[in-house]
C-alpha cells in the first residue's frame, strides 16, 4: 500500500504517458488503479489485431480506432473520477512543444521507437521534466529513469543503430536469409509494385557497371501482348536466372564464396505445362474476402516450409493476383506487414532467391516476422513494467533522488536475481545531448553534397527532426511553415551543393552548428575533411564520432549492484542473452570510471550492465532514412 | 480450440505471442484448465495474463461480496454499487474476464476451497491459491498432489508493497534448446508443508528476510485463527513475541526478520496496484511456462519488495537441504 507521504505526492500530480500500446495499456491502468488523478496520453495508432493478446484495454470491436483514445474510455469505466486526456497525435508534432512539457511532473515513455524516444528525450531536457524511460521484448524489459543534471540521459549511451546491410550484399552477394528478404522487399517488390521513379539498384551488380539503365527500365515493364502469366513468369526468369548467370559471369565476385545457381521456371516446373498455374486458382472469381496466393493454392499453415517448386507458385500467384486484382495500387504500393499478399510475395521471392544461394529457407510466418520487422511481445513482461515504471515514478514525485533505479526484467535470474535493479549513472560528460559536446565529422568536402549531410547526419543519426544549419553567421539551410519561396529556393539550392562550394564554403577545419528549435537541441559539428572513405564499412562516405560512451576502464574485479552489498572480489555480469545475429541482442557494456548518483563512497564501481533494448529499430532492415537504398522522403 | 490446428483467428490474434513460445506451446495452452482462489488486485492480474494468453479456461473461486478495500486494486469492477452489490467477486470478475478474450472459458465456482474434493480438483492442469489460511494451502497442495496427473500448485500473497509467490511443479521435465542441442532437465520440487518445514538455520546465509516475516505473520494467524490478511499494527507485540519464540526454536538471530519489515507486512491491508501487476505478471508467466512446457520455471520461492526493488528466486526445498 502507498504511504501518506507516495499518496500525496501522487493526488497533486499530472503526468503524461508517450504510447498507448503493450506498455501503455498496463501503465495507464496502473496509474488509474495507483490513484493518479491527472493523466495526458499521446499515441498516433490505430487498433490492430495483433495488438489484442496483450493491449487489454481493447477490443475486436475497437480495431481501427485510436489507443489513445480508447484506452482512455476504458480506464474510466473503473475509475470515473479521474481526468484522462488523450491525444491521437504524433508525439513529434509542434503542439507537443517544451511549453506542453513543462506542465508535467513527470514523462513516462511506452514507445517502440528509437526515433521517437529521443525526441522525447530532448523535449524533457528542455523542460526540465524527468523522463522514466522503458521497453519490452518478449520476456525482456527494463526501466530507466532520466533527470536533467542529475542522471543520464536517454542518449548519453549510444542506442544501437537500425541494422543495414552493405548495397552489394542484398544486390549480389547475400549469405543470410535477412538478406533475401531485404532483396525481395526493398528492391524486387518496390521494383514492381511501388514507384517506377524511384531509384532502385535491382540490376546493380557490383564491380559491373554494364547494364545500361534503359535496358533494365524496359525489362520490368509490361509489354502489350504480354499477359499476367507471361509476364510473371518472364519476370521470374529474369531476376532468378538471367541475373544471377549476369552475376556469375564476374569470377572475381565467387572466388571465395560459393556461387548461386540460376533458376528458371523450366526448371521448376519442368514437364508441367506453364499453365496449369492457372488452373489451380480455386476461387475462381474475384470475390474472395482477402486475396491470398496461399488461398488460391490451397496453402494453408503459415507455419509450414513451402518447397522451391511452392514457393514458385505463390509468386507467380501473388504476382497475378496483385495485377489482376489490384491494379489500381500498383505504383504506389509500399511494403505492409499486414498486407497478406504482399508478405506472401516476399516469402516467395525471398525463399527463391535463397534456394539459388544454398541458403535455408523459412516460413511465411518468420518471413513476416522479418520483412515487417515484428517484435514479439506478451502481456505479462509489459505489466511487470508498467508496475516497475509506477514505482520510479511515485519516487520521482516525492523527489526520492537517492532511490531512483534501473530495473532490468531478465528472463534467467542472475545472482537469483528476475528483476535486477542498479543505480543510475551520472551524466555522460560527453554526450552531444545533454552536456553539449562537439562532435567530429570526416566527410569528403569536395564530394559530398549538403543533402548528405542533412539526410545522413542531422536527420538520421543526431535524430533532429526540423534542422538549422548553420556555419558561423551564415544560414545554410532551415525548415519551417514561415519560409519565403526565395529562402525556401536557395535552401533547395544549397542541398544540391557539394560542400566546399556553399555560400560560406565548408571545408576541413569548419564548425557547423546544426540546431533543432523544438527540441531545443543545439551541437556542434567539427568537420575534417578525408579522401577515401572504405564502400563496404564506410557506405555512407561519412563517419561521425566524439560521441563517446563512458570510457571503459580497467576491470579492477569490483562489482556492486547495490550500496548493500559490500563489494566482493567476484565479477559478475549480466547473462549474455545471445540470440540469432538478427535478433536483438542485449550486450553488456563494461563501463568503468561512472559515479553512483548518491555518491556516498568514491569507489569507482564497475558495472556490467545490460544494453538498452530496443524494439523495431534494431532488427530494421535498410531503413529508409539511413539507407541508400531508397530515395525516399520520410513524410513529417 | 478444437482439433489440432490453431485457427486463422487465433494465429493473427497470438501472433506476437507465438513468436515468442511458439505455436505448438500455444496449442498446449489452449487445452489447459486454470483452478484459481482468492480474486484479490494480484490475482486478478494474473487472470488478465492468463486469459490474454489464451488458456482453454479459468474457473474462479471467492464468494466474498464486494467491499471498497476489495476493489482497490481491481480494475475488472466497476465502482458503482448498482452494478456490484449483492454479487461475489468471482462472479463480478467473471464477467469482465470473458471480455479480454472470447475463446476462453470462464467460469465460477462457488463453495470453500478447502471443501474441493480431489476429483474436482484433478480437472485442472495448474491451481492457483491466495488469501487463504495456512492449513488450506497445504490441503489443496496435498490434493494436487495425490492425483496421478501432474497438476501445478501455486499460492500468491501480497502485503504492503511486497509479494511471495510459491511455485510446486512436483517432479518436472521438459526439455530446451542448449548450444544447438535439445536436451533434457529434470527438477524436484517439494510441497508447500515440506518447504516450510526447512529449519530456517539450513536455508541459503542470505535468505530473503520476506520469506522468514512471511512465516511469523503466517504461522501467528493460524495460531489466531484470523483470516488472512486480516492484520493490523497493533498485532505487532504479539507477532514480536511470536518471532522470538520462532527464531530461538530455529537457532537463528532475531535480527533476520527486522521489526519494520514486520511492521510494514502488518499494517497494510491493502494492496499496491504497482506490485500487484509485477506479482500478477510473474506468475502469469510462471503457469505459462508450466501448462507450455517451455522456458526454465522457477523454483521455488519468488519475492519482491519495492523498496529495494529487487525480484529475487530462493530455492527452498527439501532435496536441497538434505543434499
Amino acid at each position: 500500500m502507498a504511504s501518506k507521504q507516495q499518496l500525496s505526492a501522487i493526488k497533486g500530480s499530472k503526468v503524461l504517458m508517450v504510447g498507448a500500446g503493450g506498455i501503455g495499456c498496463e501503465l495507464l491502468k496502473t496509474l488509474a488503479l495507483s490513484g493518479f488523478p491527472d493523466i495526458h496520453i499521446i499515441d498516433m495508432d490505430t487498433i490492430e489485431v495483433s495488438n489484442l493478446n496483450r493491449q487489454f484495454l481493447f477490443r475486436q470491436s475497437h480495431v481501427g480506432q485510436s489507443k489513445a483514445k480508447v484506452a482512455r474510455d476504458a480506464v474510466l469505466k473503473f475509475r470515473p473520477d479521474i481526468s484522462i486526456t488523450s491525444y491521437h497525435a504524433n508525439v513529434k508534432d509542434h503542439e507537443f512543444n517544451v511549453d506542453f512539457f513543462k506542465q508535467f511532473n513527470v514523462v513516462l515513455n511506452g514507445l517502440d521507437n528509437l526515433d521517437a524516444r529521443r525526441h522525447v528525450n530532448r523535449l524533457c531536457l528542455a523542460a526540465c521534466v524527468p523522463l522514466v524511460e522503458s521497453g519490452t521484448t518478449g520476456f525482456l524489459g527494463q526501466v530507466t529513469v532520466h533527470v536533467k543534471g542529475r542522471t543520464e540521459c536517454y542518449e548519453c549511451q549510444p542506442k544501437p543503430a537500425p541494422k543495414t546491410y552493405p548495397v552489394c550484399t542484398i544486390t549480389s552477394t547475400p549469405s543470410k536469409f535477412v538478406h533475401c528478404v531485404v532483396w525481395a522487399k526493398d528492391l524486387l517488390f518496390a521494383k514492381l509494385f511501388g514507384d517506377k521513379n524511384q531509384e532502385n539498384d535491382l540490376n546493380v551488380h557490383s564491380k559491373d557497371g554494364s547494364s545500361s539503365s534503359k535496358h533494365a527500365e524496359d525489362v520490368f515493364e509490361r509489354q502489350e501482348e504480354e499477359n499476367i502469366e507471361q509476364y510473371g513468369k518472364r519476370i521470374y526468369d529474369h531476376v532468378f536466372g538471367y541475373n544471377i548467370e549476369l552475376a556469375l559471369s564476374n569470377e572475381e565476385t565467387w572466388r571465395n564464396r560459393n556461387k548461386p545457381r540460376p533458376i528458371y521456371v523450366k526448371d521448376v516446373f519442368s514437364s508441367e505445362l506453364a499453365s496449369q498455374n492457372g488452373n489451380l486458382d480455386k476461387s475462381s472469381n474475384g470475390d474472395t474476402p482477402s486475396l491470398s496466393a496461399m488461398a488460391s493454392l490451397g496453402l494453408k499453415n503459415p507455419q509450414d516450409l513451402w518447397s522451391l517448386k511452392e514457393n514458385s507458385k505463390v509468386f507467380l500467384e501473388a504476382l497475378k493476383l496483385f495485377f489482376s486484382k489490384r491494379e489500381k495500387e500498383i505504383g504506389n504500393l509500399s511494403f505492409d506487414k499486414d498486407d497478406q499478399l504482399a508478405v506472401e510475395f516476399v516469402t516467395a521471392a525471398a525463399n527463391i532467391r535463397a534456394s539459388s544461394f544454398g541458403i535455408p529457407l523459412h516460413s511465411l510466418f518468420e518471413a513476416k516476422g522479418i520483412a515487417g520487422n515484428i517484435v514479439h511481445a506478451v502481456a505479462t513482461t509489459n505489466a511487470v513494467i508498467a508496475g516497475l515504471i509506477v514505482i520510479e515514478a511515485i519516487k520521482v514525485l516525492q523527489h526520492d533522488i537517492k532511490n531512483y533505479r534501473m530495473t532490468y526484467c531478465l528472463e534467467h535470474p542472475s545472482r537469483k536475481m528476475l528483476l535486477m535493479p542498479v543505480e543510475p549513472f551520472e551524466p555522460n560528460k560527453s554526450c552531444y545531448v545533454c552536456s553539449e559536446t562537439p562532435l567530429d565529422l570526416e566527410i569528403n568536402t569536395h564530394c559530398s553534397k549538403l543533402r548528405d549531410v542533412v539526410d545522413k547526419i542531422v536527420k538520421a543519426k543526431l535524430g533532429m527532426n526540423l534542422p538549422m544549419i548553420m556555419h558561423g553567421p551564415a544560414l545554410l539551410y532551415e525548415v519551417g511553415d514561415d519560409l519565403g519561396e526565395a529562402e525556401v529556393a536557395n535552401y533547395a539550392a544549397n542541398l544540391e551543393k557539394v560542400l566546399s562550394e556553399l555560400p560560406a564554403p565548408v571545408m576541413g577545419g569548419t564548425i557547423l552548428t546544426v540546431e533543432d528549435l523544438q527540441q531545443e537541441l543545439k551541437c556542434s559539428i567539427n568537420i575534417k575533411h578525408r579522401e577515401e572513405f572504405d564502400e563496404e564499412k564506410e557506405p555512407d562516405g561519412m563517419v561521425l564520432s566524439g560521441w563517446t560512451q563512458p570510457r571503459a576502464a580497467e576491470k579492477n574485479g569490483k562489482t556492486a549492484v547495490d550500496s548493500e552489498v559490500s563489494t566482493s572480489s567476484a565479477s559478475e555480469a549480466v547473462p549474455l542473452e545471445t540470440e540469432d545475429d538478427d535478433d536483438l541482442q542485449i550486450i553488456p557494456t563494461i563501463t568503468g570510471k561512472k559515479r553512483k548518483l548518491s555518491d556516498i563512497s568514491n569507489e569507482t564501481k564497475n558495472k556490467r550492465k545490460a544494453e538498452e533494448l530496443d524494439s523495431k529499430n534494431d532488427v530494421v532492415m535498410l531503413d529508409d532514412e539511413n539507407s541508400d537504398m531508397s530515395k525516399k522522403k520520410r513524410q513529417q | 480450440m478444437d482439433g489440432e490446428e490453431l485457427t486463422e483467428h487465433e494465429t493473427a490474434l497470438y501472433d506476437r505471442q507465438i513468436r515468442v513460445w511458439g505455436a505448438d506451446a500455444q496449442r498446449r495452452l489452449s487445452k489447459s484448465h486454470i483452478l484459481v482462489s482468492g480474486l484479490k488486485g494480484t490475482v486478478i492480474e494474473f487472470c488478465k495474463n492468463i486469459v490474454l494468453a489464451g488458456v482453454g479456461s479459468v474457473t474462479l473461486n471467492d464468494d466474498r461480496v464486494v467491499t471498497e478495500e476489495l476493489l482497490a486494486a481491481n480494475f475488472l469492477i466497476p465502482h458503482d454499487e448498482n452494478v456490484y452489490a449483492g454479487k461475489s467477486l468471482a462472479e463480478l470478475c467473471c464477467h469482465s474476464l470473458k471480455d479480454f478474450n472470447p475463446m476462453v472459458r470462464v467460469s465460477v465456482q462457488k463453495g470453500d476451497l478447502s471443501s474441493f474434493s480431489v476429483d474436482f480438483i484433478e480437472k485442472f492442469d495448474a491451481v492457483v491459491v491466495s488469501c487463504c489460511s495456512l492449513s488450506t494451502k497445504k490441503l489443496v497442495n496435498e490434493k494436487c498432489r495425490k492425483v496421478s496427473k501432474r497438476i501445478a500448485f501455486y499460492t500468491v500473497d501480497c502485503r504492503d508493497s511486497c509479494g511471495e509467490i510459491f511455485v510446486d511443479l512436483q517432479n518436472y521435465v521438459y526439455s530446451k534448446k542448449e548450444d544447438a542441442e535439445m536436451i533434457e532437465c529434470r527438477l524436484e520440487y517439494s510441497s508447500f508443508e515440506e518447504a516450510i518445514a526447512i529449519p530456517w538455520r539450513s536455508l541459503p546465509r542470505r535468505v530473503s528476510k520476506l520469506y522468514l516475516a512471511m512465516r511469523v505473520i503466517e504461522r501467528f494467524e493460524e495460531l489466531e485463527s484470523r483470516n488472512p490478511g486480516d492484520t493490523s499494527i497493533a498485532d505487532l507485540p504479539n507477532v514480536q513475541k511470536l518471532r522470538k519464540e520462532l527464531c530461538e526454536a530455529h537457532s537463528l538471530s532475531e535480527s533476520m526478520i527486522p521489526d519494520a519489515l514486520l511492521e510494514r507486512l502488518l499494517a497494510s491491508t491493502t494492496e499496491f496496484p504497482p506490485v500487484c501487476a509485477i506479482i500478477g505478471g510473474v506468475l502469469g508467466q510462471e503457469v505459462i511456462k508450466a501448462i507450455s512446457g517451455k522456458g526454465d520455471p522457477l523454483k521455488n520461492f519468488f519475492f519482491f519488495d519495492s523498496m529495494d526493488g529487487k525480484g529475487i528466486i530462493e530455492d527452498i526445498s527439501k532435496v536441497k537441504a538434505e543434499g
